[in-house]
Formats: C-alpha cells, structure tokens, sequence
C-alpha cells in the first residue's frame, strides 16, 4: 500500500525519507515539487498527485509536507488518514511536530515509522502500543540513557498488541488515580452583511485524560443525550451501549484521547456570542478608504468572551492602514495585506473598536470586492449547546478516582461577511 | 541502483548541511571530515563488545538511511549483529537490513538463520518478529524459506503470528509472484481464521495476491461480516471494500424495480424536447414496463446476507476514522436500498471538518454522490457554503456539490450565495462561479433570465478574467434561446473592442456569426474590424474570424464579399497549417466556382444549421463507474491493481455457498433428494501431520465449525485455546453438535460415494445438515428435482429469519416509523420494496443485537490472560441471523392500494395492516399507510375528512402530514376498529388541493390478534366450540406447501394468529383472538399422505370462521 514516506520542509528540502518495499528514488518528488510551484498557496498543493509510475498524497501539517509514495489502487482516505495518524503521534512523542523536532528525534522517529507500517500496511498505530514499544523521550530519560547508555525501546514485548483492547496497556499503576474530561465546543458560522445568520452550527468533542490503576470501566451519562446528533467515538466506547440508552461506556486507553466528537443537532438554534458592526467603505476616486469596526457580546449567558481575535483578508489594492484600536494590540502585513487585531476580553461596558483610514493605491480604482473577517474567541465554563455531562461511574476497580469536567467554548470557523 | 542516485542527488547539498546536525548527537560530534573515515570509525563501533558504542553507531546509520545517505558500505559490519542481545541494537539492525538486504543479496544470507532460530522461539512475540523481518529481505533466494516459514507460521497457535504470517503474504508474492498458487492455499486458510487480529491483514493479502478468486469469501462471509466491528480500523477499510465488491457479485440490486422508473423521471434533461427524446422516452416507457411486469412476477427479496452486511457495517459510520466512514459510505451508496442511502449523508458531512486533505477527498466523492442522489444531501445544503478562508480547491469543489444540488426550491438560496463569491479575491475561484451560474441556468429554467441578466451585469467588471468567463457561459446560455436576446448579442459584439482574452473573443465571434440574422448591421462591421488585426490574433480567434467571414459570405455577400476574400487571403499565408487549411476549405465550399462540385450548393446548410445548445454537465458525471472512494475514482483515470466493481448479476447466484452451518429450524422434508457428493481432499493434508499442536484443520476446506471441533479433539487441550474462547461467542448449539457432527464426518470419508447415496436415503435430520455443508461446497451440478428443493428451503429459511426480526421488533417499531416520517427518506420506494424497507430497516434497530448467549469459555491460555475473556463478553456480537428461530414466525405484510397515483394526480398511498397493538385504542386494528408523492409540486396539509362507517365502527385518524416534497415518501398509523366485520371504511383523503374517496377493506385475517395458549388449553378450548362453531375443509397442500414449514408460513400470512405448540408433527395449530370482541379463533390443519390435509377452523362468530376457511383454502392450496 504506502510505499515511501518523505518529509518535506517548507522551503522544499526533503529532510526524511523511509521506505517500507523497495527504494523510491527520491526524484518522484520533482513531480510534487512542480505541483507545488503551480499552487498559489501552500495549501492549494492537491492532495493527490498521478505520476507516471506512482501516485503522491500528501498531508500539509505544521508546514511540513508529508508525501507517501502509492504504486497501485488503495483508497486515498486509507493514506490521508494514516499520515494524519503519523502526525499526531510525532506530536504526542515530541511535544511540538517541526522539522527541528524531528531531527533531533529521527532514531525514535524512525522506529516508530518501522512499528507503525509493515509492508505499507498499518500495523500498530494506537499510541498507548506504541509508547510500550517506544518509550516518549524525555529530557530526563535522555540523560539518563547518555550516561548509562540504556535505550529508549522498550525492554518488556508489546503484549497490549495482542489483547482485546489494544487501545489500553496492561499493568498501568498510578498513585493518583485521576480522570478529567474536557467538553469543547466549537462554533462554526457564517455571518451575512447585514447581521443575520447564514448558518450555524456547533460542533463538540470531549477530550479525555485518564490515569487510572488497573483495567477501569467507566460509564458516562449525560442529562441531555438528545442534543447529540451525529456522533463519533473513540474506539473503545461501546456502541450498542450508545444506541440503546444514550451511555459512554468504555475501557479508557491510558493517558490523553479524544473519547468523542459530536455534531449538535441542526433544530437547535445556535446561539451566537458575539456580534460585529462594521462599516468598511471606499470611495470611488478617493485613494482613501473608511475602517469602522466594532464588537460586542451577545447571547453569553453571562459569561465573559475572552482571547478575541480578529483577522481579516484585506483587498489588494489597500497599500497600508491607519487604525485606532480601543483596546489590544494590531498589526497590518502590507505583502499579504492580512490585517490582525488582538483584542482580548470584551468588555460589555466599554465594548472594543477598531478605527480609522486605508490608504489605497493612488490612481487604481475602488477594489469591489469586500474583505470578510474572521472572529476567534474563548468563553471558559460553558458549553455553547447547554450539553451537560451527568455523571461518570466507574466498575470494575476498587479505589475511588479523582474526577473532573470542564466546559468551554470556542469559535470555530466564524466568519462575517461585510 | 535508485538509492545511489539519490546519494548523488544528496551530496552536494547534504554535506554542509549535515554537518552541523550531527552536533545534536551527543557522542559523534563534528570531528569527522570526510565519509571515508566517519565510516571506518562506525566499523569500528560496531565490532567492540560494548552495546553502548554499538547502540551509538547504528543510530548514527540509522540517522544516514533517514536522510537518503548511502550507508551500504558498512553492510558486513552491521550485519554480524544481527544476533546482538540488546533490543535496541537489534531492532536498529533490523531496520538497516531491510533497507540494504535488496542491494547486497549474498551478504544478507548471513543473518537468515539468526530468523530462522527467531522463528521456532516459544516467545510468540519473537516468532512474529523473526517472520516479519525474514519477509522483508527482498532476496529471491530465500523465497523457499520464506514460503515454509508463511506456512508454519500460519498454523501458529497464537494469532499475532498468523497475522504476521498473512502480511507477509503480499511481500512473499511481489517478490516471485510463481508462488502464487501456495500463496492462496494460505490465503484460504488464514482467511478460515475467526481472530479480528487476522482478519484484516489476511484480507489485505487476498485483495494483493488473488483479488479475482471471490469464491475464497464464501464460507467466511458472514463470519467477516460478523466481526468487523471488532477488526482494527485499517483492516476494516479493506475488509468493507473487498465485501463490496463481493456483494455486487452475489446478490440481487435492491433498486431494480426502481431504477428503470428512476431514469424516466429523472427529468434533467427535458429542455430540449428534440424528436430523439421522444422516441427514447417511448422506448424507456417499454423498458419501464417490461420492468414493471418482471417486477411482478418476481418481487424483490433481500438476501439475508446481503441485509447483514448493511447491517453490521452501519455502526461503522460513527468512527473516527474518516477511511472507514468513507468505506461504508461507499457501501451504502452502492449495494443499500434507495431509501437507506441516506443515512451516509450525515456521516460525510461530519467528515468536512477535518482536515483540509479529508475535504478534498470527501467533497470529490460527495460531488459524484450529488449526481445520482440529489435528495440525499439537500438537508445538508448549507455544510457546503463557502469560506473565503477555505483553500481553492476546496472552495470549487464545494461549489460543484451546490450546483448539482440546486433545484427550484433552493435556487434563490444558492444563487444569493454565488453573488456573494464573485465579490471573492480569489479569481479562479470566481471563474469557477460563473460556470456554475451558466450550468444552474441551464438546469432550471426558470432562473434562466435572471442568470442571464446576473452575468451581463459582470460584463462591465473590471476584471478581465471575470468578463471572460462570462462571455462563454453567457454564449452557451443564448444559444438556448438566441432570438430573444438580440441585444445581449449586440451588447457584446461592442466588448470586442476591450476584451483581449482569446476564449471570450472567440466566443463573441462565434455568437455574431452564429445569429448574424439578429445583428444584420453589426455584424459585417465586426468583421472589418477583426480583418484588420487579423494577425495580431491568437489562432482560436483566427478560426473564429474565418467562420464568421464565411457565414456572413452566405447571408450577406453582398457587403462582406470583399472582406471575405481579403481574410481568406490572410489566412491563406498564416503560419498555422490549420488556419491554412481551413481558409482553403472554406474558399472552395463557399465561393462558387467551375470546379466546385454539389458541396457548395448545401454551403449555407453545412454552415448555418441549426445546433443544439451544449449541455453543461458536471466534470463528475461520468465517475460513478468507479468505486467510490477509490484512488481510481478521485483521479477519473484507472489506477493499477484497480478491481472494477462489477455490475449486479441478472439472477442471484446460489445463496447457500455461503452457509457454513444449517440452521436448526429448517426442517427439510424427508423427501428431498440426496446427491452426490464430492469429498474433498484436505488441502494441507501433509502439513497438518508436519505442524503437530496447532489448529492447521482450519482450513481444512470442510465447514469451519466441524473442522475446528475436528483439530480440538485431536489435539487434546493444549494448543488453540484462543480459538475456542472467541468461537463461544458464536452459537451454543454449534458447539453441542460438534462431535456429532465430526463422528458423522469421519464415517463418511471411509464410505464410498456411492453406496452413500443408497445408504443415506434414510439416514436422519442430524446428518443431513451435515451432508448439506458437503453439498455446497461441492460444484453446483444438480438435478433438478434438487435445484428446486433445494431452492424451496432456502426461501422458507430466509422468510424465517425475517420475521423473526419482525417480531423482535414491535417495541421499537412505533418509535421507528415516527423516525421514518421525520427523516422523510428521499425516494419513492416501490411498491413491495416500500414493505420490506419498512420491515427490515427496523432491523437496523438494536433489539437484535442482544449479547449472545454466555459464552461458554474454555481454559485460556496463560498468556492471553482474563482480561481477553472479559472483553469478549463485552463485545461479543451476537448473530441472530445464523442463530436459531425459537419463536413462532410470523409472516411478512402484504400491501393494499389505497389511492393510484393517476387518479391522485401524483400522490400515492398504499396501506398495510401491520399487525401491531394499536396502542391509542386496543380495539382497533392499526393500518400503516404510505404515502409518496409522485409529483413533481410538493403536498401540503394531508389528512383525512369525512368519514364514512357502518354503525358502531371507529377510527381513529392519522395525525396532519403537513407536507409531502415531491419525490419524498412518508408513513402514518392510523386505528379503525371493524367491529369484527369485513365491512370497508370510506373516507376523503385530503391535500391542500383535492379531495380523494377512499376506502379500507380489511381481510379477515387481519380482524384477529395473535393469542399464545398451549396445547391443553387449545384442546379445552376447542373442546367448548364444536357443533355450529366448527368448520371443517379437506383440501390437497400446494406442491410447494408440503413442509410444515411453509404451512405456517401461509397460514400466518393469510391470518395473524400465532402458532400453538403441538405435539404430533402431522398437525399445526393457531389460535387468536378478534380484535373487538375478543373471540377465540382456532385453526387446525393436519397433514395426510400425498399433500391431503385436513383444516378445521373453530370461532365463536360462524361468519368470521367461514370466512376465515376460505382465505386459509386459498392460501393453502395456491
């Protein structure tokens, strides 16, 4: 299936390269690089890329390209997916997935890559198997093997391939036996002209960070199951159980997963945080152009909204910008004329603007097309949907656990049209 | 030979910037200068006695293969630490054969018997190690010692090392692909294996090696299906694929009676009413037809296995995995009933938040879906609105899925949209809106004018780019309809004096050429202007300057002669040999000289024809014949190793090659004839002696239960424990009859085929199941006697096993239908589909999936330890589908015509009695109605008005559907109490529009509710009601009716009562009670010699039981 992997670098280095069948001259990517060259953008590079004798997917994450190497027919998701899977455990192993990072780490990087494929076929990519194959490095345990010279591979076999859960690794031991779950929403909207909502909606997960002792089985409830519409779980939760009475019921891996994520149910009317009044106007022979922007909370349940960002793409034609802003700090890059304002906490009483003039390129005519702005924002303690988890019980061990629910909510992709 | 180009493509870069890497590795530091020397420091690392030096040096290796450096040098060095004590070392040197192995065949010969010794390890761990390795050496001469390493391991006890045995499988077969045949003799044993651990590699190793043989499937179908919530995610990917394809081979297509009536209505392309059309029409209403009648003689019936794949591969939708969300949606979109497609809908949705790569991917495989199955995605409309943030190919795709989806009623929606994105920045992507403007003006009529208008506005854009794209779609849009807009035309023939790029300019000339008769004046003007920059001309112009010189030449050749003549000349000189060509071809058609023959005189024809518009179709339109989801299908183009997906076979092949064991409730009647049988050879016969403890039987070809009790008993105890504990979550009465059965085959193999046949004519129920097994997996050659027998049973036992779910439903089948009317599925399903989607989509719900029985756990072994057990009670999966019926059947429902959809002007309905408890009122009976809107307006406010009734009759009315979509079906209960007559209830049927007299005549079976008693109280009973209460008909079974199988199943359709216990097998008996005045109901039908038989109805109301006798009769004897 996955022939090649290469690691490529923004600035179009190939810095790894791993195959799992035959050598892949590195040369196919010539044809990714000239893909590259065509896209305007980073992310306009197609995902999937016919060569004469291959085919090249490949994921953008943390601006680094990686291009599997596919010689025959296999779905492109099956290859979409795995690298994203590789991502994320680099991320999990490292802290940070960079290029330095890697770098650094490319023994450890590479074994895992010998674990997690076989012939190009997915073999081991749950994290909790993999990290009893591998062990994460850490600065300590880097020390520690400089001087004694012990590894970082893991001296007992990976028994938790064979198990029925291969998810959870067996003999876990903790002093502190603790489970916190955070509900995270997120909402998606779009916002016209004049106000009015296009379309809204909320999207959830529930990230997980279980240390538990033992082989715990926890069961969680919530008092308003019905907002959940379209569901997708982690797979250790028990789906008959979901479908007959509305439960999670699982075995947790070990350590940080995402248990679920959620789509709420499209009847629901989504309540929007904030509001935006704007007035960006240019005028037709004038090289001046009018920025007027105001934001205020709306519909927040008496919560503050918080780490409010704004950002948006401003016409070509706009040289530079003169502003004003009430409160926080903003900044204009006149090559990519990406206008950012970081504004923080809204005030309700005093609610944050942003004002003053663009100058525009003299001569040229009024651009037509107006920039939309996207709004980032916090709220902590509240869940957007009203979804609220009942409660969290746990069989089949002895001792009592330390549980802990949080709620937040975020903007998603928020955009408002001017 | 790549890797020392890639060496040398590295080396001028590398050198410098390696360099200063290395300072990160704390030992190696920057002393070395030059390769040479860092290399004979590495040798030396590596040959000292400390681990520490050589952990450092590999990683150092290892570190050079990850930036494409040519470590093949140090091969020997590396190599003879193949057996170093430290895992890390080992591991590292692992990583550095595979790389180098290819290149240094003789040298890589040195470590095989280190694997060879790693393979005979008690540590399974170890074993699988060794194998995974040793198949990774690429070295061709090995491939002996590969091959009886794949074979050992994959009769190893433990399933990690089978599962390792099965990925070795592909890379032994690209290595000598000769071994081919052997390699598929694993395949099909491994593929017998009952572990979700090796269930998807060993799929992944079929699609690899022997894609084609399908018939390796059969028996571990629905095993497969079985287990496939539990495989890990990647291999259930493979696993939904390659069961996609199988069922595209094996069973019926679920939408064959619509599909043909699908296309009539599909009313797409009905704007140009042309003479073809028509006479396709014609032929598609006889196709319509001829379907229609074959529907009728042959409804459609699920196959059961068919039905659990859909079944058990649904809860896959909720993964986390995108791929095994997007594989089950192509599952859907392909083998489900029309009406259960849309569940995907949802799921593909869910799946645009990812990342940007999963968009692409999903929204490509949307767009295709979109074509097909607008309705599906309507709900959905607004998920696929645009961001200025998202990427540009992003951004057009989604905008190819909101022009398939837009239709009359959202158009205004989606056209307010598309107004929004051509203020965008991204010009490519306002490109890629005007096409989409021009291809939902061609669409939908009605929004042609304000389209058209839309688009002139953007003529006076500033951009370029954007004026261009216009002129083209507006020019495909007035040759629709040219006359109307002449002064569009003239608008444009003025923008020839500003537009530069040559797509629009050609365009405008073609248009004036074209309609040259709506522009007399302009036109000839254009051309002199064009003749004058003629030169200057990019060739796609230049063509078009030539068309228009010529066909003004025909229309007017008074005023354009001389221009003609003078661009032809230009032409004549051109550098392009097509423009040349093409001015002497037109010279010679359109100016009459001597030698000019007939052609010129049909000039003006060949030129000013009539020519139909073009068709703006969706680049995804032709891609459904590829699978969904595949690499093939995202690219548009065959990818290799790409298996087509097969159309639906006309008939379905022989269901039961799939059985793996006879369910118990199937009785087959003593006089079905054996055949004779094939035994078969064992395939690994010699192996199995060879492998000692291990459960090798397998795949010993015969049933996989019977083989599997088989290597159990012989192999006392020790081995294979594994098996056992995940075989006690299948069936308990499989493992009951397991040394029956294994006694039975035994005996067998020492007869001689023939004196079977004589001798097992009256053997016993018990070793005909058995024999059964034999039979299908034996060639299908049959007499036909056999085939038709054999055919029956299979019928009965797919009735069976669908009422049982029937029954397993009623609690949930109110709460489904309210589920049904609300989801409003999108198709008008057929008639008798409509029944069954309704029965078995309710299969779908949950009471089937209860826990299977405990299962009955063997000594495990230590290693896999309880908490295997454990969690196979937890997730075990229970089948009840292969498990057997306890309950009475039930039958399925016949469906009634209420309303024609001629006489309701689009709107259908049919009813059903649907034999649950009407719980608003126990005394009536409950009549499920479906109702489709055929139509192509939507109907609103639909209920009923103006009942009619004899006295002392109820109803209890539906509640207010208060709209119907066109093309959308719904569902409503409603209650009427009979009062125990056959008497009908009139009604009106309501729309907003009109009014319908209709009426529901119950059958008197249905006036009836199942009542359980047992056989003593059903003596008693019938004891009181002789006399005047007691009807008794002697009557002759229909040929196919002899079974008791099939005599409950008539009798239960015909009435709904329930079966009573009985002793004798010679006599069935019902009992039930009338709905309103809870009469006793008692049928009696005792079987004679020769298919007589004897029914007796006893019933407290005589005309009820009359009536009853005669439906019984009928159904009976027909």
């Amino acid at each position: 299936m996955i022939h090649s992997l290469f690691l490529v670098n923004a600035s179009g280095d190939i810095f790894l390269e791993k195959h799992w069948k035959s050598v892949v001259s590195r040369s196919v990517c010539d044809y990714f690089f000239e893909a590259q060259e065509r896209a305007t953008e980073p992310e306009n590079v197609p995902p999937v890329i016919p060569t004469p004798h291959h085919y090249l997917i490949s994921v953008l994450r943390h601006r680094i390209y990686f291009v599997a190497v596919i010689q025959s027919e296999v779905p492109p998701l099956f290859v979409i997916e795995f690298l994203h899977r590789v991502v994320d455990t680099f991320q999990d192993y490292f802290g940070v997935c960079t290029e330095a990072a890697i770098k650094d780490n490319v023994v450890v990087v590479y074994e895992l890559l010998e674990e997690m494929l076989d012939n190009g076929f997915p073999l081991a990519t749950e994290s909790n198997i993999l990290k009893e194959l591998i062990k994460p490095p850490t600065i300590l345990r880097t020390m520690v093997n400089t001087i004694t010279g012990s590894t970082n591979v893991g001296e007992q076999l990976p028994t938790g391939q064979l198990s029925v859960v291969p998810w959870r690794r067996t003999g876990v031991k903790y002093t502190n036996n603790e489970a916190y779950f955070d509900v995270v929403e997120e909402i998606d909207a779009i916002i016209d002209k004049s106000g009015s909502t296009i379309t809204a909606e909320i999207q959830g997960v529930i990230d997980a960070c279980v240390k538990l002792t033992g082989m715990p089985d926890l069961t969680l409830s919530f008092m308003n199951p019905r907002l959940l519409d379209d569901v997708s779980f982690h797979p250790c939760v028990r789906f008959k159980r979901w479908e007959a009475e509305r439960i999670l019921s699982f075995i947790p891996p070990d350590g940080n997963f995402r248990l679920l994520s959620y789509h709420v149910s499209s009847q629901n009317l989504v309540a929007i945080p904030v509001y935006v009044k704007h007035n960006i106007t240019f005028r037709e022979g004038s090289s001046q152009g009018r920025f007027d922007l105001t934001l205020g909370p709306k519909q927040t349940m008496g919560k503050a909204v918080e780490s409010v960002l704004v950002s948006s793409q401003l016409p070509r034609g706009v040289l530079n910008a003169n502003l004003n802003p009430s409160q926080g700090t903003y900044t204009f890059d006149p090559v990519t004329k990406m206008l950012s304002w970081d504004v923080g906490k809204i005030n309700p009483q005093k609610l944050p603007s942003l004002k003053g003039t663009m100058s525009l390129q003299a001569g040229a005519s009024k651009p037509d097309e107006n920039p939309t702005i996207n709004i980032q924002f916090k709220i902590q303690q509240m869940a957007i949907s009203g979804l609220k988890v009942n409660r969290l019980d746990m069989y089949g061990e002895k001792y009592k656990p330390f549980k802990g629910i949080k709620y937040m909510t975020k903007a998603g992709k928020f955009q408002v049209r001017t | 030979m790549s890797a020392s180009s890639a060496f040398n493509d590295e080396k001028g870069g590398s050198s410098s910037v390696a360099e200063p890497e290395y300072g990160h590795d704390p030992a190696s530091g920057g002393i070395f200068s030059s390769d040479y020397k860092r290399h004979d420091d590495l040798k030396e690392m590596l040959d000292s006695n400390k681990d520490s030096l050589k952990l450092e040096a590999m990683k150092r290796i290892v570190a050079m293969i990850a930036r494409g450096k040519n470590a093949s040098d140090l091969f020997p060095a590396v190599v003879k630490n193949v057996a170093c004590k430290n895992i890390e070392v080992k591991k590292l040197v692992y990583v550095y054969l595979v790389r180098y192995a290819e290149e240094q065949q003789d040298l890589a010969l040195l470590s095989i018997s280190t694997f060879q010794r790693g393979l005979k390890d008690p540590n399974q761990l170890i074993r699988a190690s060794a194998l995974r390795v040793l198949s990774s050496i690429r070295v061709t001469i090995i491939v002996p010692i590969m091959m009886l390493a794949i074979k050992e391991a994959a009769s190893d006890m433990s399933p990690y090392v089978r599962k390792t045995a099965a990925h070795a499988i592909p890379k032994l077969y690209s290595l000598d692909p000769e071994q081919k045949d052997q390699l598929i003799e694993v395949i099909e044993k491994l593929l017998a294996d009952k572990t979700t651990l090796v269930a998807g590699s060993v799929v992944m190793a079929f699609e690899e090696v022997c894609p084609e043989r399908i018939d390796l499937i059969h028996k571990n179908y629905r095993k497969l299906c079985n287990l496939l919530i539990d495989v890990e995610e990647w291999g259930q990917v493979v696993i939904i694929n390659m069961l996609t394809r199988y069922a595209r081979t094996q069973f019926l297509n679920p939408n064959m009676n619509e599909s043909l009536l699908e296309e009539g209505n599909s009313g797409e392309k009905t704007f140009y009413g042309s003479d073809e059309d028509e006479d396709e029409d014609e032929e598609e209403k006889e196709k319509k037809a001829e379907a229609a009648a074959m529907a009728k003689r042959k409804p459609y019936v699920m196959d059961p296995d068919h039905r659990l794949l859909l079944r058990n591969t649904k809860p896959l939708l909720q993964s986390r995995n995108a791929a095994v969300v997007m594989a089950v949606a192509q599952l859907y979109f392909h083998l489900a009933p029309k009406a259960e497609v849309g569940v995907i809908a949802k799921a593909l949705v869910r799946l645009l938040r990812s990342h940007s790569e999963v968009q692409y991917v999903v929204l490509q495989n949307v767009a295709t879906m979109t074509i097909k199955r607008r309705g599906m995605f309507e709900p959905y409309l607004k998920s696929f609105y645009i961001r200025s943030t998202d990427p540009t190919q992003i951004k057009i795709l989604k905008l190819e899925v909101l022009t398939n989806l837009a239709n009359e009623t959202n158009i205004s929606t989606i056209l307010r949209e598309f107004q929004t994105y051509i203020k965008s920045m991204d010009k490519d992507f306002v490109a890629a809106t005007i096409q989409a403007i021009g291809r939902c003006a061609t669409n939908i009529g009605e929004v042609r004018d304000t389209c058209l208008n839309g688009l002139v506005q953007l003529l006076s854009n500033r951009d370029e780019l954007v004026v261009a794209e216009s002129v083209v779609v507006i020019k495909k849009l007035l040759q629709m309809q040219p006359e109307k807009h002449s002064d569009i035309i003239k608008h444009m023939a003025k923008l020839t004096d500003n537009i530069q790029v040559p797509m629009a300019r050609a365009s405008i000339l073609w248009l004036i050429g074209e309609y040259c008769e709506h522009v007399p004046k302009i036109a000839p003007d254009v051309l002199r202007k064009m003749a004058k920059s003629f030169t200057n001309e990019e060739d796609i112009v230049k063509l078009q300057i030539i068309n228009l010189a010529a066909k003004l030449y025909l229309t007017n050749s008074k005023q354009t002669k001389l221009l003609t003549q003078y661009v032809l000349n230009l032409a004549k000189y051109d550098q392009n040999y097509d423009i040349r060509d093409r001015a002497r071809f037109i010279r010679q058609l359109i100016v009459p000289t001597e030698k000019s023959g007939a052609l010129s005189k049909y000039a003006k024809k060949l030129f000013l024809a009539l020519k139909p518009a073009p068709v703006l179709e969706s680049p995804f339109k032709d891609r459904d014949h590829f699978q969904l989801g595949s690499l093939s299908h995202l690219l548009n183009a065959k990818a290799g190793g790409y298996q087509e997906l097969p159309d639906w076979p006309e008939a379905a092949p022989d269901p039961s090659v799939r059985n793996v064991e006879v369910p118990e409730w199937t009785k087959c009647s003593s006089r079905e004839k054996r055949k004779e049988k094939k035994v078969e050879k064992p395939f690994y016969s010699d192996s199995e002696g060879e492998s000692g403890p291990t459960e090798s039987a397998d795949s010993e070809s015969d049933s996989a239960s019977g083989s599997e009790s088989g290597s159990g008993s012989e192999e006392s105890g020790s081995g294979s424990e594994s098996e056992e504990s995940e075989e006690g979550s299948e069936s308990e009465e499989e493992e009951e009859d397991e040394e029956e059965k294994d006694k039975k085959k035994k005996k067998k193999e020492l007869k001689k085929p023939v004196q079977e046949t004589e001798s097992e004519q009256s053997s016993e129920e018990e070793e005909r199941k058995h024999e059964r097994k034999h039979e299908r997996k034996a060639k299908p050659r049959k007499s036909d006697s056999e085939s038709e027998s054999e055919e029956e049973e299979e019928d009965s036992e797919s009735e069976s096993s669908q009422s049982e779910s029937e029954e397993s439903e009623s609690e949930t089948e109110i709460k489904k239908k309210k589920k049904a009317a609300e989801s409003k599925p999108p198709s008008k399903p057929d008639k008798k589909e409509n029944k069954k989607e309704k029965t078995e989509m309710s299969l779908l719900d949950l009471d089937d999936f209860e826990p299977a029985p405990s299962p009955q756990v063997t000594p495990v072994n230590t290693f896999l330890s309880n908490s295997l057990v454990t969690d196979l009670e937890g997730l075990s999966l229970s089948d009840t589908v292969l498990s057997p019926a306890t309950i009475s059947p039930s039958s399925a429902l016949k469906n009634y015509e209420l309303l024609h959809r001629i006489t309701g002007e689009g709107l259908s309905v049919e009813y059903c009695f649907s034999r649950q408890p009407f719980s608003p009122d126990a005394n009536m009976v409950a009549v499920q109605m479906h109702f489709t809107n055929n139509a192509t307006s939507d109907t609103k406010n639909l209920h009923m008005e103006d009942v009619k009734l004899q006295s002392g009759m109820r109803v209890k009315e539906f509640p207010e559907i208060e709209l119907l979509p066109a093309g959308e079906t719904t569902t409503a209960v409603m209650g009427i109490d009979f009062c125990d007559s056959t008497q009908a209830a009139n009604f009106q049927l309501c729309t907003h529009t009109r009014k319908f007299f209709v009426s529901i005549q119950p059958p008197v079976g249905e006036l009836m509710r199942p009542f359980f008693m047992t056989e003593n109280e059903f003596r008693k009973e019938q004891g009181q009601l002789m006399g005047m209460n007691e009807i008794t008909e002697k009557l002759t079974l229909d040929a196919k009716c002899r079974n008791e199988h099939a005599i409950v199943q008539r009798v239960t359709t015909a009435a709904n009562l329930s079966r009573v216990p009985c002793g004798s097998d010679k006599e069935c008996r019902f009992a039930g009670r009338t709905v309103t005045s809870s009469s006793l109901v008692l049928v009696t039908v005792a079987t004679k010699e020769e298919g007589a038989a004897q029914l007796t109805v006893n019933c407290e109301k005589m005309v009820i039981g009359t009536m009853l006798v005669k439906d019984i009769l009928l159904a009976l004897t027909q």
